[in-house]
């Protein structure tokens, strides 16, 4: 313990920042990558005059894990773990989007029940996700009981999924054609007894915080956008909806079985942070809302659609017969051939637009698998929330635009 | 694929590192021994139960590690609840998530202003060797910048396991040296 | 069924695109300033045009102004490496108000890879711009900052590009030995 000092090498710095100060008495402050309120790694460095924030430069890519490359190197199949780990607090919407840009290449139509249960696990999995920002926003706050209840609530949720999918997290459910598993039994009971958990957590959180004098005097005009505005840097989801923009893709290019189902969109009136709070709030009932609607609805039948060029045959089918054998021999060493060509497909993920654009070359393995992540369209906005505002109101604005690492930078 | 022979260690046999509390302590009276085992015992008895973690979040192991300190799994009851978000503070560095090429600097800067005794917790697999990101971007595991002193695998591993994890650390710290005043008491 | 916009916007175009070219067609027609628009067509309820990069600036503030397209959704690009021209850079824009999506693609040459960039129709552009730029190393035109956005200040190369291997890292902070013992 009494080594003489050694100096050590200076660390490499990864970025360069785009300003300086620009005047004597403003200071330029790094907040992150390693911080409490960033939600993970992003860095901003803010020109300060006292406490007011006057520009920020906004740098994301500190978990830039190579996505893109990754997905050149394995089958259509293999990388569905790749992709739960895109927006990794409600992984079944990535999974399931990506199932159907790959089915739309392949001209795969999902059968019925698919169908209603990637819907429902769609919102499930969309709860999850506000569950998680508004409880991260409340305890930045200092209201750690009420992120102490949501997570209670969330957890509750992961137990239920890992029943379902074998994973809390990261479940790598969805399947080309169909999905992993069928429901268990039981599992539709407990989900009963989850949503009427949720009513009752949720209610407490409301009741803590909605008209609480602390909380609006920090959420209400901060961060404020306007739809224009909001338009031109990209936002879209929760953070578009707060500003009064009534665009959600589940109503206006429906897809899965969002046509059928009778739910509201929730918009905002100022494009504030109150009102993106506001916003998951209500978009979380309007899941829960949904998800008993498809309960109802489930029909019966096959989940996986009998298609031998991505579906993987039975087990006792392998076992005895010579095609089902060479079938799932080439399924798992080439991967299922889709066909050339390319397709844009779109869900509405729990932060806006999430699109995968895929390039095929007819082989098993894609030629490109690209990510619109609605995190990294918004990190270029971000700075539009920061700037003019003070400087505690960056942890509070941050939160609200939910962004999530994996999804930022891929 | 290191260049560098580890050494290899028979099992049976006890590990060849700097002997156990005590020091090697040749020629000491027995109570010099006895003293400063009985404070070993003290001082990791009180450093164990109460760990400051630095939680060094990035990706997806972060909502295991909101779920393991929330209600449900609660670190609370070993003493690991409240983090510290200072280096200078904080005792238990716990990576928790993926470290990418570009993180890395942090990491060993952050690693670097934590001051003694610190231990190093790699939370998931990703943190431990990678993971299954093996590619021009992602660290191959954190150790490959910093030593750790325990590894959790898991993509992310469940909450139980996380307790598992600090439990072993504690198990460590209780058995290890503790000096205090120099480097023989 | 396709929607009414796309008859308007291919009505629009018609008259700048090459002549004696059935839609789909393989072998490019003859591609001049005036008549840069090389297909036009509808796959899975999407408009994918495909002109050169001369025109994109024209046609995007024509999308944006004239159709409402006001949502610059990604800009990526795709490596057709041992073909020339070896880039191809995609282009996605929404429209708000009639809800249906629009695909420009452009081919640009390993030699000089550059395109117009969108930065001064969408702030968006941004950000995506840095980081195709980043991975593929398409030049924008027009925008001020291609800082890394993605990868660090003194990486080098492309990574998404077919010719950069998966595995090459280029680490900021040189590995240690590794630590303890080998167990038997």
């Amino acid at each position: 313990m009494s080594a003489d000092p050694v100096l050590l090498p200076p660390i490499a710095n990864p970025v360069r920042a785009a300003f300086g100060p620009s005047r004597d008495d403003t200071v330029v402050v790094n907040i992150g990558p390693s911080h409490p309120a960033t939600h993970g790694t992003v860095q901003i460095i803010a020109e300060l005059d006292g406490e007011k924030v006057l520009r920020t430069d906004v740098h994301c890519g500190y978990l830039h894990r190579g996505f893109e490359k990754e997905c050149e190197d394995h089958t259509w199949h293999n990388l569905i773990p790749y992709v739960d780990r895109l927006n990794y607090c409600s992984a079944l919407i990535n999974n399931f989007a990506y199932c159907e840009g790959v089915e739309q290449l392949m001209g795969i139509e999902i059968t019925p029940r698919t169908k209603y249960l990637r819907t429902l696990l769609s919102e499930y999995s969309r709860v999850a996700d506000h569950l998680t920002c508004v409880a991260a926003s409340l305890m930045e706050l200092g209201a750690m009981t009420a992120f102490l209840y949501l997570v209670t609530v969330r957890d509750a949720m992961y137990e239920h999924l890992a029943a379902l999918t074998g994973a809390r997290v990261t479940y790598s459910y969805g399947r080309i054609g169909g999905l992993a598993a069928d429901v268990p039994e039981g599992w539709f009971t407990r989900l009963h007894e989850i949503l009427r958990d949720y009513e009752r957590y949720v209610e407490r959180v409301h009741g803590l915080v909605d008209r609480n004098r602390i909380f609006i005097d920090r959420m209400r005009r901060v961060g404020t956008l306007t739809t224009a505005d909001a338009l031109h840097w990209g936002f879209t989801g929760p953070v578009l909806r707060s500003t009064g923009a009534k665009q959600d893709l589940r109503k206006d290019t429906p897809y899965l079985a969002y046509a059928e189902l009778d739910f509201e969109v929730p918009v905002g009136i100022l494009g504030d942070n109150y009102d993106r709070y506001f916003v998951r709030m209500r978009e979380m009932d309007e899941s829960v809302y949904m998800i008993r609607q498809l309960m109802e609805m489930i029909p019966e039948g096959p989940i996986n659609v009998d298609d031998r060029r991505c579906v993987f045959p039975e087990k006792t089918l392998v076992y005895s017969e010579i095609e089902s054998l060479i079938n799932h021999f080439k399924l798992v060493m080439e991967g299922p051939v889709v066909p050339a060509g390319d397709a844009y497909v779109a869900h509405e993920g729990a932060n806006g637009e999430l699109g995968f654009y895929l390039v095929s070359t007819g082989e098993g393995v894609p030629y490109k698998v690209h990510v619109r992540s609605p995190s990294f369209v918004h990190m270029g906005g971000a700075h539009r929330m920061l700037d003019g505002y003070q400087l505690a109101d960056i942890v509070t604005s941050f939160g609200s635009i939910n962004m999530i690492g994996g999804e930022c930078d891929r | 694929m290191y260049g560098k022979q580890l050494p290899i260690v028979d099992a049976t046999r006890s590990a060849p590192t700097a002997a156990g509390p005590g020091g090697g302590t040749a020629g000491k009276p027995a109570t010099f021994e006895y003293l400063t085992t009985r404070k070993d015992e003290l001082v990791g008895w009180a450093r164990k139960f109460s760990l400051f973690p630095y939680p060094f979040v990035t990706a997806c192991c972060a909502m295991e590690f909101m779920a393991v300190s929330a209600s449900s799994y609660d670190t609370d009851r070993f003493g690991a609840a409240l983090p510290r978000f200072s280096p200078r503070q904080a005792d238990l560095l716990m990576v928790v998530g993926t470290v990418t090429q570009k993180q890395a600097p942090i990491l060993l800067k952050v690693y670097e202003q934590m001051c003694e005794p610190k231990w190093v917790m790699a939370f998931g697999v990703c943190a431990s060797t990678g993971g299954f990101y093996q590619n021009y971007a992602s660290l191959p595991g954190i150790d490959r910048i910093i030593p750790v002193d325990i590894y959790v695998p898991g993509c992310p591993p469940r909450p139980e396991m996380v307790i598992d994890g600090i439990m072993r650390l504690q198990e460590k710290i209780a058995n290890g040296r503790h000096p205090i005043i120099n480097d023989r008491f | 069924m396709t929607a009414p916009i796309f008859a308007d916007v291919e009505q629009t175009l018609r008259q700048q695109m090459v002549t004696d070219t059935a839609p789909n067609d393989e072998t490019p027609g003859p591609l001049s300033p005036s008549r840069p628009v090389r297909s036009m067509g509808v796959r899975h309820g999407i408009l994918v045009l495909e002109l050169l990069p001369e025109a994109l600036l024209a046609v995007a503030r024509r999308l944006r102004d004239t159709f409402s397209f006001d949502l610059f959704l990604d800009v990526t690009a795709v490596d057709w490496l041992g073909q020339t021209p070896r880039f191809e850079v995609v282009y996605h824009f929404y429209s708000s108000t009639h809800h249906v999506r629009v695909r420009l693609k452009l081919r640009v040459d390993e030699s000089h890879p550059v395109v117009p960039s969108l930065t001064s129709l969408y702030g968006s552009a941004g950000y995506m711009e840095r980081e195709c730029h980043d991975m593929y190393g398409i030049g924008f035109e027009g925008n001020a900052d291609l800082r890394p956005i993605l990868l660090y200040e003194g990486f080098v190369g492309h990574p998404l590009r077919k010719d950069y291997p998966k595995q090459q890292e280029q680490p900021l902070v040189p590995y240690r030995p590794p630590q303890g013992a080998l167990v038997r």
